[in-house]
């Protein structure tokens, strides 16, 4: 049993803000509010704030084929200082996750290393190559919650039709990359003077909306429950409350980098500002963090790419794109908060809430019964990020050296502590 | 006298006054070059590594004789058909030359940014010969004297870059370059070869080759870059050379004294008229070879003294 108490409790379906405590017991949310119980283990949370774990969708964790770049056990300790309580695994492994077998192995991995819960998605086609689906079926029984191919965008768009059809009638969801591919081949940033300057390949952002588009009619087609991984353009935000606006079953996230972050951070070849999609303009920055606070965007993720030194060191055309951010989403979000951007209930909605709903999940709110899966932090404390403190294998994070404010003080999980930073 | 810098990267963070020295220096290396004698000792004692990752004749000439007459040791290293082809990585490579104590290397690389790159991993002074689509400064500043020399100044005067601007390092480097000295850079070229956002630049951008060249003083033409296409960015070179390629005719309605430059090497009747070339009435293209080797003396010379500098501060500071 733990008594957080005096804690500022961020509920993110009531979109409130309120003093109070929070009872753990059981693994869930016992009480809000009330009296401590006989040998609850108490803690004074300062006047800081508590709220419900982030369930971080979109995580590549590197087992298995990478466990070099990132293991079981560094993820789920990173993700534990991050304060994300759920982490959503991306099939993009190697080989990739598509079959039964292999989501046994994996959950098994997670159940044994890591301090966090880990929940899988499943690949959408097999080895993500967009000709034949997985076993959909079989895969859902094993526990999978989503189905992607990642960032490779399926252009047999026959196969994508079966795909979709057949996920639908188990009421599966899929999640995919809004991006036409033949125009962003070989792209390493978004289109503009930026680009230009550097001489670096580019690709407009129409091609996110023209593959957000192909997507919608597919989803029109065939009724599946879908969510777009990121989408970072202002240009598609018209597209994407048309299709919601219309019925569709469709839902649209973006990570932390596209809301912090603009094309200019690259600056002289910084091959640690290099993801996918590439960083976009001031503008679109400024749109989606609208886009956010209106509901249009859903969900707020890290998209955790870990990579090794050596894919990073390399000139940018050729460098590996990816971004760590399980340890730096919290932080980096408290940005946003901080510039009168967006307010803590409406983070949390977009970190917590809205990906377990989507997915189905129990979590991601702060209220009796809920799991007990909490963050408690102090969104001002200042400190500067130093990417070899980081718990990730893999330090490739754009925001090294930066001033942060906000810092995880502990995080809890089915009610018991996995992360202590001192109170 | 002012150049600050330790490597020469790009022509983008270099001031005015620091490509005016540059400019100066070289104007006596011109001299200096034509005459029958032609041995400095301003390198002597320096090792000059010339690593060109992209195949190269002209510039690497051009770099190896000038810092052949300015007494340093030359060295070139075909980056194209060594270590790299078994795995290496640039920075490996970079690393590896590094440990020979080189003074001065001139690097040429097919990825943009690959030359800054490299400068960070190493001790010595760096001078990019081309990096990608990015840029080619000593190109740029081979220009400028061409141009000065020619019109007397290198201020207030409209230029026209025309051609492949998409694919040109020598393109971005000469907008630089041109833009910091005020003059009226336009650009002229079909859509397809334009680089977005080139506008917010402070040029004008033309898509035809009569209004693009009206009253302009300076005609540069570049490379149809062939080899840096994967398809389709014109409809076939005859068609091309129709629209774009610098004819008696086209040239018509630039001023009457207006120069053609070429960074060369030319594709003829792509996008030039061979007679055109050949005019030595309107032709300064062998003038901007000869340029070349006097512009790369005067940046390695200079590169070289500050590197001295640095290193005798910090002999300095051991001695105290």
């Amino acid at each position: 049993m733990i008594y957080l108490t005096n804690a500022r409790l961020i509920d993110p379906e009531a979109m409130t803000e309120t003093e109070g405590s929070v009872l753990l017991d059981g693994g869930v949310i016992a009480a809000i509010d009330g009296d401590a119980p006989e040998g609850a283990r108490i803690i004074d949370c300062g006047g800081k704030v508590l709220a419900p774990g982030i369930v971080d969708l979109g995580v590549q964790v590197g087992e298995p084929g990478a466990r070099h770049k990132e293991s079981v056990r560094s993820a789920g300790l990173a993700a534990a200082a991050g304060g994300v309580t759920t982490i959503i695994a991306r099939p993009d492994t190697d080989p990739a996750l598509d079959s039964p077998e292999m989501l046994e192995f994996v959950t098994r991995r997670a159940r044994e290393a890591s301090p966090v819960r880990i929940r899988h998605m499943a690949a959408l086609t097999k080895a993500r190559e967009g000709r034949e689906m997985t076993e959909i079926g079989f895969l859902l029984d094993a526990g999978a919650v989503a189905f992607t191919d990642g960032d490779r965008v399926c252009t047999n768009t026959k196969a994508l039709n079966r795909a979709f059809t057949y996920a639908r009638s188990l009421n599966a969801l899929v999640i995919g990359h809004p991006q036409e591919p033949g125009l962003s081949q070989g792209a390493a940033v978004t289109k503009g003077k930026f680009a230009s300057l550097r001489g670096l390949p580019d690709v407009h952002p129409m091609a996110e909306r023209m593959g957000f588009d192909r997507d919608m009619a597919l989803v029109e087609m065939t009724g599946v429950r879908y969510h777009a991984d990121q989408i970072t353009c202002a240009r598609t935000l018209p597209a994407l409350e048309r299709a919601k606006a219309n019925g569709l079953d469709v839902t649209a996230g973006i990570s932390i980098h596209h809301l912090t972050l603009n094309e200019m951070d690259v600056g002289d070849y910084r091959t640690f500002f290099k993801v996918t999609p590439p960083l976009r303009s001031e503008d679109d920055r400024l749109a989606m963090i609208d886009a956010v606070a209106a509901g249009t965007i859903d969900i707020i993720c890290s998209m955790h790419t870990p990579q090794d030194e050596e894919s990073k060191r390399l000139p940018f055309e050729d460098a590996a794109s990816g971004a760590v951010g399980l340890e730096t989403l919290l932080p980096a979000a408290m940005r946003l908060y901080h510039s009168g951007g967006l307010t803590l209930p409406q983070l949390f909605r977009a970190l917590s809430l809205n990906p377990a709903k989507r997915l189905g999940l129990p979590q991601g709110r702060l209220s009796e019964g809920a799991p007990g899966d909490l963050v408690l932090f102090d969104p001002d404390a200042p400190f500067v990020i130093d990417r070899f403190a980081l718990r990730s294998k893999s330090k490739n994070t754009p925001f090294d050296g930066q001033r942060m404010e906000g810092r995880v003080l502990a995080t809890f999980v089915n009610g018991v502590q996995v992360h202590d930073a001192g109170l | 006298m002012s150049f600050r810098a330790r490597h020469l990267l790009g022509i983008e963070h270099l001031a005015p006054d620091e490509i005016m020295t540059i400019l100066d220096l070289a104007e006596r290396y011109v001299d200096f070059n034509r005459r029958t004698v032609k041995q400095s000792n301003a390198l002597a004692g320096m090792t000059q590594i010339n690593m060109f990752f992209e195949n190269s004749t002209r510039t690497q000439a051009s770099f190896e004789l000038a810092g052949k007459r300015l007494g340093a040791d030359v060295m070139n290293m075909a980056m194209a058909q060594s270590s790299v082809k078994k795995g290496e990585t640039l920075i490996d490579t970079a690393l590896t030359l590094n440990a020979m104590h080189p003074d001065l290397l001139v690097v040429r690389h097919g990825a943009s940014g690959a030359v800054n790159l490299l400068a960070e991993k190493v001790n010595c002074a760096v001078l990019n010969a081309g990096d990608g689509r990015h840029e080619h400064p000593t190109q740029a500043l081979l220009d400028a004297l061409t141009i000065r020399r020619s019109k007397g100044r290198i201020r207030g005067l409209t230029i026209a870059i025309c051609g492949d601007v998409q694919h040109s390092r020598v393109a971005r480097s000469n907008l630089l370059l041109l833009g910091k000295m005020d003059n009226r850079v336009r650009l002229v070229g079909p859509p397809t070869l334009m680089p977005s956002g080139v506008a917010e630049f402070g040029c004008e951008v033309f898509d035809d080759m009569k209004a693009g060249l009206a009253g302009a003083d300076v005609v540069m033409m570049l490379r149809l870059q062939k080899e840096r296409m994967d398809g389709g960015f014109i409809p076939s070179e005859r068609e091309y050379f129709h629209r774009y390629g610098l004819d008696a005719e086209k040239l018509a309605h630039a001023k009457d004294d207006a120069i053609v430059m070429h960074p060369g090497p030319m594709n003829r009747g792509v996008e030039i008229d061979g007679t055109i070339a050949d005019d030595i009435n309107r032709s300064v293209i062998q003038e901007q070879v000869e340029m070349g080797v006097a512009v790369r003396m005067a940046c390695m010379d200079l590169l070289a003294r500050n590197l001295r500098a640095e290193r005798g501060a910090r002999a300095a500071e051991v001695m105290v």
